[in-house]
C-alpha cells in the first residue's frame, strides 16, 4: 500500500476497534514516510489507541535554548513504532538553566524518567563562534571556563533534584572558523577551543550515574554541516536543524530513549544466503559464494564487521536459515573469508523449517522473550512472514541494495546501549558453554544429579559502587523471573542503597562449567516486625537451577538475625514473569491479600524455615570478613 | 501540488484530506496555530526538497497561495 492508503487503512482499523493491527500498519506507514507529516498523522491517531495497546510508558523532558517543537511529533511516533509510549514535556525557551536549579520546576514536577539538554551552546558563549577573533588569550580561557561551569552548575543541581537520566549535547563546531585554515595551525584555534569545551563535558558526564552525552557535533557532521542547519529557520524562528534533519535528530534521540525504556533486542538472528554472504551456497557452491573484501563481496564483509562489532557489545548471535546444515556449517568453520565462525553463535538453526517456528525455537533456547529477538533476512517474503506471524520481533527492513545492508544495520537503535557491564562482555561465552550445560543434564537421570554436578557456588553480597551500574541493568532487563517488575536507574539504586531503610543485595554465581556473572537482585526493607521483599528478581539464564531458593534462604536468615518475625513480599503479575509466579508459594509462603495489581504474600519465620538447597555452595562474603 | 499539499496539511492539522480546500487558512481551520503552521512549512520543504526564504511566506493566507507558491518555487529550481 502506498502512504496514503495506509492512512485510510489506519484509520479504517482504529475505526473497526482492531488496535493491534493498526499498529503494524503504523509500522509500515512509518517505513515508507518517515517525515515531519508522516510522524504528526500517527502521534494525531495513536492518541486514540494507546489506551488499548501494551507499550511501556517513557516520560521525557527536553530543556532547550532554541526552538524543538517541530521535532517532538517526529521522536513520538519513532517511540510508539518501537512500543513506547512516550510522553515529552518541553521546557520553556531558554529558562533551562532556572528550571535545573530550582528545587520545585516544572521539569521535576513531570518527574520524567529522561531528560535531554538540548542547548545550542553557541548560544551560551556567543563571542567563541562568532567573535573569536576579537578575544585575547585570556579572554579566551574565560569564556570556555565559564562556559564549561554553567554545564556543570546545571547537571550537579538536576542530580540533586532528580533521578532522572540525563543527556547531554555536546557544542557544534563552527562550519568554517573565524581564521580561516589559519586557526587549524594554531593550539589555541577556534576549533580547538569548541573541543575543549566538549572534552569537559565528557568529563563532566562520567562524574555522575545516569548523565550521558549526545555527540552532537559527530551527528552534524555525519549529514553534513552545511546542509544541517537552515539560517533563514535559525534566524526567523530559532529552529536549529533544517526542515530535511529534524528525523535524524529525532534517531539520535531514539537511539538513547530505547536502551532506557528497556526495549532493546539482546539477539540478532540472520539468514545466511544472501545476507551474512552474497550468493545460494546450496547453488553456488563452497568456492562460488561471495565472502571476502573485494566488490562484489565486500558488502557482505561490512555487514559481518557490523555483526562482530554487536557480539563485542553483549548481544547475542544466531542463525536462522534454509539450507543443508552440512553445507552451511563447511562455509562457518572452513571459509578462509569469513569473520564469523560457529562459535559466534548461540544458537542456530539451519534446517527447512518454517522460520517463524525457528524463531521460537531460538528464543526458547536462549530462554529470552521472543520479543528480545531482530531479525535480519535479505527476503522480504520471509519479513513480511515474521512480522505477520511474530508482531513482537524487531524486523529489520533492509534495502535492496547490499552495499547499504551494513549502515542500516548499524544504525538499528533496538542494538545501543549506554555502558557495558562485565557481564554484557562475558555473555556470549556463558552461552557457548551452556551447550556443555544442557549435555550435562540430558546425560543424567534426575534433576538432583544435575545439580550437584553443576557445582554450583552462589556469592550474596551488598550493593556496592562497582556493581550499581549491572543491578539497575537487571533491573530494567528482566522480565522473566521478577517478582514485583520495578525498574530503577543507576541513579536511584545508589540512592537506595546509600539510605538507610533498604537492604540491596547483588547475587553472583558460578559452576563447573564458567562464571555466570552477577545473576540476581533482591531489595528487601526490614522494619521491627515485617520484612517486605520489594525486588526479587533472577536473570533468565540463572532459572530452573533453584538459586532462587538458596538466594531467598539468605533473605529470610538475614530477617531472623535483625529479629523478625515476618517476611512478605508482593507478586505482581505482567504479560512475561509467569515463571516467577508460584514463587512464593512454593516456598510456603501465604497469600494475605489479592488485588487487581497482584498478591501479597507472608511468611512467618517461628514457623517455617526456608533451607539452602544442599547442592549449592553459598558464600557471604560479609560474613566471612 | 495540491494534492500533495493537501495530504500534508490534513496530516499536520489533523483533518482528513476532504477538508482541505484552496481556501483554507486560519480563519476556517482551528487547529492552525503558529507552531502548526511552522510544522507545515517543515513538512512541505521535506516533501519536495525547497528552503523558503522568509519573505516568501509572509503573502502567505490561504492553502492555495501556498501551493501557487511551491508551484514558482519549484520552477525555479527547474
Amino acid at each position: 500500500m502506498n502512504p496514503g492508503d495506509l492512512r485510510k487503512d489506519i484509520d479504517h482499523l482504529i475505526a473497526s476497534g482492531k488496535p493491534r493491527a493498526a499498529t503494524r500498519s503504523f509500522i509500515e506507514l512509518w517505513n515508507q514516510d518517515r517525515t515531519v507529516a508522516g510522524a504528526e498523522f500517527i502521534t494525531s491517531r495513536y492518541e486514540l489507541l494507546r489506551e488499548q495497546l501494551s507499550l511501556v510508558p517513557f516520560r521525557l523532558a527536553i530543556l532547550r535554548n532554541c526552538t524543538l517543537e517541530p521535532v517532538i511529533p517526529l521522536i513520538r511516533a519513532g517511540a510508539f513504532v518501537n512500543g513506547i509510549d512516550l510522553t515529552v514535556h518541553l521546557g520553556g525557551y531558554n529558562t533551562y538553566v532556572d528550571e535545573m536549579r530550582e528545587q520545585n520546576s516544572a521539569i521535576y514536577r513531570f518527574v520524567p524518567h529522561a531528560a535531554i539538554l538540548a542547548v545550542e551552546v553557541s548560544e551560551v558563549a556567543p563571542e567563541l563562534w562568532w567573535g573569536y577573533s576579537d578575544l585575547t588569550p585570556a579572554q579566551r580561557r574565560d569564556v570556555i571556563a565559564r562556559t564549561v561551569k554553567i554545564f556543570a552548575d546545571c547537571v550537579s543541581a538536576f542530580r540533586k533534584n532528580c533521578s532522572a537520566s540525563l543527556i547531554i549535547h555536546t557544542a557544534r563546531q563552527p562550519l568554517t572558523a573565524s581564521q580561516g585554515i589559519l586557526d587549524a595551525q594554531r593550539a589555541d584555534g577556534q576549533v580547538a577551543a569548541v573541543e575543549e569545551i566538549n572534552r569537559e563535558l565528557r568529563q563532566l558526564a562520567a562524574m555522575y550515574k545516569g548523565v550521558y552525552l549526545l555527540d552532537y557535533d559527530a551527528l552534524v557532521s555525519r549529514y553534513g554541516r552545511l546542509q544541517w542547519r537552515d539560517e533563514y529557520k535559525w534566524s526567523t524562528v530559532r529552529l536549529p536543524v533544517a526542515a530535511a534533519h529534524l528525523k535524524h535528530l529525532a534517531d539520535e534521540y531514539l537511539r538513547y530513549l530505547i536502551p532506557l525504556a528497556g526495549k532493546m533486542a539482546k539477539v540478532l538472528v540472520l539468514d545466511l544466503d544472501n545476507t551474512l554472504w552474497g550468493g545460494v551456497v546450496g547453488e553456488d557452491g563452497f568456492d562460488g559464494i561471495l565472502i571476502g573484501t573485494q566488490y562484489p563481496a565486500a558488502p557482505y564483509h561490512e555487514l559481518q564487521r557490523v555483526l562482530l562489532d554487536f557480539y563485542r557489545r553483549g548481544i547475542l548471535l544466531a542463525i536462522c536459515s534454509k539450507n543443508n546444515s552440512e553445507e552451511a556449517i563447511e562455509v562457518l568453520e572452513k571459509h578462509p573469508g569469513l569473520l564469523l565462525r560457529p562459535q559466534h553463535f548461540a544458537a542456530m538453526r539451519i534446517n527447512w523449517n518454517e522460520k517463524v517456528q525457528s524463531l521460537r525455537e531460538i528464543a526458547a533456547e536462549l530462554n529470552v522473550g521472543i520479543d528480545a529477538l531482530a531479525f535480519l533476512d535479505d527476503s522480504s517474503v520471509e519479513r513480511e512472514q515474521v512480522r505477520e506471524m511474530l508482531p513482537e520481533v524487531t524486523v529489520i527492513e533492509l534495502p535492496p541494495n547490499p552495499a547499504d545492508f551494513a549502515q542500516t544495520v548499524r544504525e538499528c537503535p533496538v542494538f545501543e546501549r549506554l555502558y557495558l557491564s562485565a557481564e554484557d562482555l562475558q555473555r556470549a561465552n556463558y552461552y557457548s558453554s551452556q551447550r556443555h550445560r544442557v549435555e550435562l543434564e540430558q546425560s543424567l537421570s534426575s534433576m538432583e544429579e544435575f545439580y550437584y554436578a553443576l557445582e554450583q557456588e552462589i556469592r550474596v553480597s551488598r550493593v556496592e559502587s562497582a556493581t550499581i551500574a549491572r543491578v539497575a541493568q537487571l533491573t530494567q532487563k528482566t522480565n522473566q523471573f521478577n517478582l514485583t517488575t520495578q525498574r530503577y536507574t543507576e541513579q536511584e539504586i545508589a540512592e537506595m542503597a546509600a539510605g538507610p531503610d533498604l537492604e540491596l543485595y547483588s547475587l553472583g554465581a558460578r559452576d563447573r562449567f564458567g562464571d555466570l556473572g552477577l545473576i540476581g537482585v533482591a531489595v528487601t526493607r526490614p522494619a521491627q516486625e515485617i520484612c517486605e521483599i520489594e525486588v526479587f528478581l533472577l536473570s533468565c539464564r540463572a532459572i530452573g537451577r533453584t538459586i532462587e531458593t538458596a538466594f531467598l534462604s539468605y533473605l529470610v536468615r538475614r530477617a531472623r538475625e535483625l529479629g523478625i518475625s515476618r517476611v512478605q513480599g508482593w507478586f505482581r503479575p505482567t504479560t512475561k514473569n509467569e515463571p516467577a509466579q508460584g514463587f512464593y508459594s512454593k516456598h510456603g509462603f501465604h497469600c494475605l491479600t489479592q488485588t487487581e495489581s497482584g498478591s501479597l504474600w507472608a511468611l512467618d519465620l517461628d514457623r517455617a524455615e526456608i533451607a539452602c538447597p544442599k547442592w549449592i555452595h553459598m558464600i557471604i562474603p560479609e560474613e566471612r570478613s | 501540488v495540491f494534492e500533495r499539499l493537501r495530504q500534508i496539511a490534513a496530516d499536520v492539522f489533523q483533518l482528513s484530506p476532504e477538508q482541505v480546500t484552496p481556501l483554507s487558512s486560519p480563519k476556517n481551520i482551528q487547529t492552525w496555530n503558529s507552531v502548526r503552521f511552522l510544522s507545515l512549512i517543515l513538512a512541505v520543504e521535506e516533501e519536495f526538497g525547497l528552503m523558503f526564504e522568509p519573505q516568501d511566506l509572509e503573502r502567505i493566507t490561504t492553502l492555495g497561495e501556498f501551493a501557487a507558491l511551491i508551484e514558482t518555487k519549484l520552477a525555479g529550481i527547474v
